[in-house]
């Protein structure tokens, strides 16, 4: 590197963003330094991602200025935000499913490769990051943490100067986080800039040099996180003060979701067995499932939810009754929800709008008599969603991919919790959501607890399983370990127990981690 | 260890020839989306302009003779109904199994088969089914079109196969089963070894709309069809989980929508569908069976249902378009000599410049300088 004047990386003034419903972006101002690890902070809708594909040259802006490394440039596309030297690990992968991991990094480097000669490469990466990654596996078969892990890597390989990271961390376990977290201030030492996108507080305060604070489209503050608290910095974003609601300990029901010695062989060669799953949901109780993504949750859940129909052995019991055979519609007519962990695409139909949308699990609400669809109760179905849960939307005819994930999560969290479950399946329900909207779909998933339905979460996120589960059971490697009471765990003896330790060895008070 | 490109590499704005540049719309244009099937026909006749001026026409003239000339009679317009409707029946089948994601291209075949099946009725049941003879022929047509469609339908769902290969390849099986019957069980004793039927009986024969004309009642059977679909795909829950089967597989899933029956219905509707426009050219125009019974109206019916945006008021439009290049084709070939290829030239014309029109559904043209950064 040259020995100039440290000049900014990057500046960016007054960018501004208009979209015909929105002014996504008012007169923004950021600016990070060489080596520096930037947090940019804010609610959903905020205007985070738009002006990312900004710097990333993916939209550009109506009026005013990005700076690199001291001169104004125009970014008018990704390749030319690459040749710059700025990288994105977007939020929403962008991998090709029926390509090879290697075939996918291949595709994405503006350089040609030959997909064979990059593995080497990819593994060295991966090896040294700490992102254990296979080139030769098919992407279609990984999980959404598996898939996050090709994204950074592939980022890597490009020796960006500018990195930035769309809420990276969501799909990692503890120790992968500590792991990415020292790679990424190594990467800072080295002089790389990290631009921080996140509304995990505590994260940002562990990593980030400074925060920029946006809130509908326009900054709020900036602050040095280490000297602030998580209640500071969740004002600045949120704009008022927020309280997690203290779980009330409470007896559960009778048995509403029961798995007995319940196995399934995996569909693909990549996929994983199900292996003599044992698991009782009550009425009025949440149980969380904790594991690492691609440790047998897809198919746990598909084979829950009746997406995957049949057993290798054992059963599965909904409200009393034997459900193995039956088919997701069957299911949810003996009172299943479910919240998918893809919102597009699974969890609603893209194009379609949020009326349309309702009707995919509605049609049992009143939305469809004689064979016909009542578009009006679907609509009013739809608004209400819409205010009871605060999504930012036009309206009900908006189009689903219109909204911004944590917008979309939190329609359909509320569409499924208006469906009135009597047992709820939710995966990852607050994936890739702000505090303050994570924090609402906590206390509506635990008023549904109160009302006396069954709920069934698995997430990966352990704070988030202590913070709303009455019990915990550890996926590992396709096996689950006992649901205990969360008052006789740690983080600790989950991570344990995620790290596939057996169930005694984590057991508290052997738990030395 | 970390290899950072050297600033000095940075590169000047790079220089641009094209002084456009392709933006994605905020939302797709619904307005482009109705506009690009008029600007598809406008570019159709530009080019068609051209081309007849190369082949040393007067383009005017010939133009003329290809789009107005054929709709100066009663008659003409008649030819124009009479063709229009087994293009926007098969295309109003097609739309919907593609809305739903599944391919069926043999609409042609299925056709053959309605004609074989309603033909086959109206041949040897006309007498004993008296006044439900009509009725009857046309169900048999649907049901032979249904059934030759269930064959993607069952291999497709069964082992998986696809829908597009095997409905294509059934094609040229239905035409080939047609021409075994006209040759052989089925041939006119007396028609001087023709391979065709018998001429039905007159009483088996759709009534015409009007004299002096040749359509038929099946037109206005066909309006009803169209104003059918449109309820099923816009009002009917069957309708709405084969939209979703289409846009969004893994949400039909989630769901609770069966793929099979997404499959079935698919393929049984379409199939059915143009199982009765091949029974009502038989017992309509035609009045017997014989070897050739579609100039490809089959094949054809894939631009309707595409340049009909998959939409049932859009279908019929694009039929009555379609159905105009064929009569047009025909009129340039006795008045002008020109080759019967102009048709499908023409037709390949219209979809080639309605997919280049459908990108700006979803982006437009920007003129102006690649630059966005502007000094304060």
């Amino acid at each position: 590197m040259r020995n100039s004047p440290p000049e900014p990386r990057l500046v960016l003034r007054g960018i501004t963003k208009r979209y015909p419903a929105i002014l996504a972006n008012d007169h923004v101002d950021l600016r990070v330094e060489v080596g520096e690890i930037h947090a940019l902070m804010g609610e959903n809708g905020a205007g985070k991602s738009t002006l990312m594909k900004i710097v990333y040259g993916v939209t550009r802006p109506d009026a005013g200025i990005i700076e690199w490394e001291g001169d104004p440039v125009s970014i008018h596309s990704p390749a030319e935000a690459r040749r710059l030297g700025i990288g994105m690990v977007f939020q929403h992968f962008a991998l090709f499913e029926t390509l090879s991991v290697a075939e996918n990094v291949a595709l994405a480097l503006d350089d040609k490769v030959a997909p064979e000669n990059l593995a080497p490469r990819i593994l060295r990466v991966a090896d040294r990051y700490g992102l254990p990654v296979d080139p030769n596996r098919l992407v279609h078969s990984m999980s959404v943490g598996e898939r996050q892990r090709v994204e950074i890597v592939r980022c890597l390989l490009q020796s960006p100067k500018l990195l930035i990271m769309d809420e990276p961390t969501s799909v990692l376990t503890p120790p992968a986080v500590k792991q990415l977290f020292d790679t990424l201030r190594r990467l800072a030492a080295e002089g790389m800039s990290i631009l921080y996108i996140s509304h995990k507080l505590e994260e940002i305060r562990i990593l980030c040099d400074n925060a920029t604070v946006l809130r509908a489209g326009r900054v709020t503050g900036t602050a040095r996180p280490r000297e602030e608290s998580n209640a500071s910095l969740a004002r600045l974003m949120v704009g008022t003060d927020l309280s997690e609601q203290p779980l009330q300990p409470r007896e559960g029901g009778e048995v509403r979701l029961e798995l007995r010695d319940f196995s399934m062989a995996a569909r693909d060669p990549f996929g994983v067995a199900l292996r003599h799953i044992d698991l009782e949901v009550r009425a009025g109780e949440i149980v969380g499932i904790a594991g690492v993504s691609g440790n047998g949750q897809k198919e746990l859940l598909a084979a829950l939810s009746g997406e995957t129909v049949g057993a290798h052995g054992g059963s599965i019991s909904l409200c009393g009754r034997r459900v193995e055979t039956l088919g997701a519609a069957d299911r949810r007519a003996l009172g299943l929800g479910f919240i998918p962990e893809e919102r597009l695409g699974r969890g609603a139909v893209p194009a379609m709008s949020l009326a349309e949308n309702t009707l995919l699990t509605g049609s049992r609400a009143g939305m469809v008599r004689r064979g016909l669809v009542k578009h009006s109760v679907a609509r009013a179905s739809a608004r209400a969603t819409i205010a009871a849960f605060h999504v930012k939307a036009a309206s009900e005819l908006s189009a689903a991919e219109r909204l911004s994930g944590g917008n979309l999560q939190k329609f359909i969290v509320g569409r499924e919790i208006r469906l009135g479950p009597k047992v709820l399946l939710a995966a990852q329900p607050t994936w890739g959501v702000d505090v303050g909207a994570a924090q609402m779909i906590h206390h509506a998933l635990i008023a549904l607890r109160d009302a006396g339905a069954a709920l069934l979460v698995i997430s990966e996120e352990l704070d988030e399983l202590f913070t709303i589960c009455d019990r915990i059971a550890v996926l590992t490697a396709g096996a689950l370990s006992a649901a205990r009471p969360r008052s006789q765990l740690n983080v600790e003896a989950v991570g344990l127990l995620m790290a596939g330790a057996t169930a005694g060895a984590a057991a508290p008070g052997a738990a030395h981690a | 260890m970390l290899e950072l490109p050297s600033s000095s590499s940075r590169r000047p704005l790079a220089w641009h020839p094209f002084p456009w540049r392709l933006e994605k719309r905020a939302a797709p244009s619904g307005a482009m989306r109705i506009a690009a099937p008029l600007i598809a026909a406008a570019a159709m006749l530009a080019t068609g302009f051209v081309i007849f001026a190369f082949l040393g026409k007067e383009p005017v003239n010939a133009l003329y003779v290809f789009f107005v000339q054929p709709l100066n009679s009663i008659y003409g317009w008649g030819e124009l109904l009479l063709k229009a409707t087994p293009l926007a029946l098969c295309g109003l089948g097609l739309a919907l199994g593609f809305s739903a994601n599944v391919w069926n291209i043999g609409a042609e075949g299925q056709l053959t088969l309605g004609a074989i099946c309603g033909g086959g009725v109206a041949l040897f049941f006309s007498a004993e089914l008296g006044k439900l003879a009509i009725p009857a022929i046309l169900i048999a047509g649907i049901a032979g079109g249904a059934a030759w469609a269930a064959i993607p339908a069952v291999l497709r769902t069964r082992f998986n196969t696809s829908e597009i290969l095997v409905s294509l390849m059934l094609v040229y099986i239905a035409q080939l089963l047609l021409a075994y019957l006209l040759h052989g069980a089925w041939r006119d004793p007396e028609g001087f070894n023709f391979p065709q039927s018998k001429a039905f009986d007159d009483r088996v024969i759709l009534p015409l709309l009007a004299d002096g004309q040749r359509a038929t009642i099946a037109f206005p059977l066909m309006l009803a069809l169209a104003a059918l679909s449109w309820v099923f795909s816009s009002k009917m829950f069957a309708g709405y989980r084969m939209l979703v089967s289409g846009q969004a597989p893994a949400a039909a899933a989630y769901a609770g929508f069966s793929e099979r029956r997404n499959v079935w219905l698919a393929l049984l509707i379409s199939g059915g569908a143009a199982g009765l426009a091949g029974v009502c050219e038989v017992v309509g125009p035609i009045g017997r069976l014989q070897a050739d019974i579609s100039p490809g109206y089959g094949f054809a019916a894939i631009i309707v249902a595409f340049v009909g945006r998959l939409h049932p008021a859009g279908i019929v439009l694009a039929a009555l378009l379609m159905s105009l290049l064929y009569l047009g084709g025909e009129s340039v070939q006795l008045e002008l000599q020109l080759p019967a290829a102009v048709t499908g030239l023409f037709q390949g014309m219209l979809l080639f410049y309605l997919l280049a029109a459908d990108l700006f559904v979803g982006f437009r043209l920007k003129s102006g300088p690649r630059i966005v950064s502007v000094r304060a």
